[in-house]
């Protein structure tokens, strides 16, 4: 992807050997693919976990939530609920830009915002979970 | 593009099929549960920034509005649940016939219905 967007240009000085070179595979992308189907087991039994907890917590106030929440059990696999899933959206939102924006500049642009904006609201949920059972 | 290639799928060309519906949904459904991560984020937060913040949470999801809101996540999650197992499936390489293909795109299907309706009902006859 970082290649093409120098390369696909239409400047016609380059040699096309040039051009053609590094458009391959990154060989990065079976990683991906495995990490999507290990995040994907992984967030069964936490959406059950997460399932069974909101319906116990539908009638929970603030200070019953965080009473809920300051268990270590619950601490832990909330933040591992986060984790699974924002990676899980990440991998997700990556093969759907991929797939469906074909400027290389735009695509790299949505690529970087979209990563960054859901590692922070990862990150907003991990930090708000330890807030509140510490 | 510099280079004008036809693109695969040529989608315009293919007679609507539940599968192919199915597979758009998968990706519909998963580009909506991302967006659904900022109402965990939002509750997640809220909790940690005070009691008031939360109370305005619980007040504006149990809104109708918010209701439906609830709903229509919760739905696309066990939808991607369901579907997302039925590709896990298929990534083992069995179950391609086309007989075998519509049976579990089907079950998975009304399995999404079924864990809707189970998870709302808990919600309603709690305790």
């Amino acid at each position: 992807m970082r290649a093409s967007l120098v390369k696909w240009n239409k400047g016609g000085l380059k040699n096309p050997m040039a051009r053609a070179r590094g458009l391959g595979s990154a060989h990065e992308g079976l990683h991906h693919w495995i990490m999507q189907r290990v995040t994907a087991v992984l967030a069964l039994p936490l959406l059950i976990w997460l399932g069974f907890s909101i319906v116990s917590l539908i009638d929970a106030d603030q200070a019953a939530f965080a009473a809920w929440l300051s268990l270590p059990w619950n601490a832990v696999l909330m933040i591992l609920t986060v984790i699974t899933f924002f990676y899980h959206a990440i991998l997700g939102c990556q093969v759907v830009i991929e797939d469906y924006i074909h400027n290389e500049g735009f695509k790299l642009f949505k690529m970087l915002c979209m990563k960054i904006v859901l590692s922070t609201a990862a990150v907003v949920c991990i930090f708000s979970i330890l807030k509140v059972a510490l | 593009m510099a280079v004008e290639r036809p693109l695969s799928p040529h989608l315009q060309i293919y007679r609507w099929q539940i599968t192919m519906t199915m597979s758009i949904l998968h990706r519909v459904t998963g580009v909506g549960l991302t967006l659904g991560l900022f109402i965990l984020t939002w509750w997640l937060a809220a909790a940690a920034t005070s009691p008031e913040a939360y109370q305005q949470f619980r007040v504006i999801v149990s809104h109708p509005l918010g209701i439906v809101v609830m709903i229509a996540f919760s739905y696309a999650m066990f939808y991607h649940t369901c579907t997302g197992l039925r590709h896990l499936l298929l990534d083992t390489g069995k179950y391609f016939t086309i007989p075998e293909i519509y049976k579990s795109g089907y079950t998975a299907l009304a399995g999404s219905f079924v864990l809707t309706a189970v998870f709302w009902l808990a919600v309603i006859f709690r305790g």
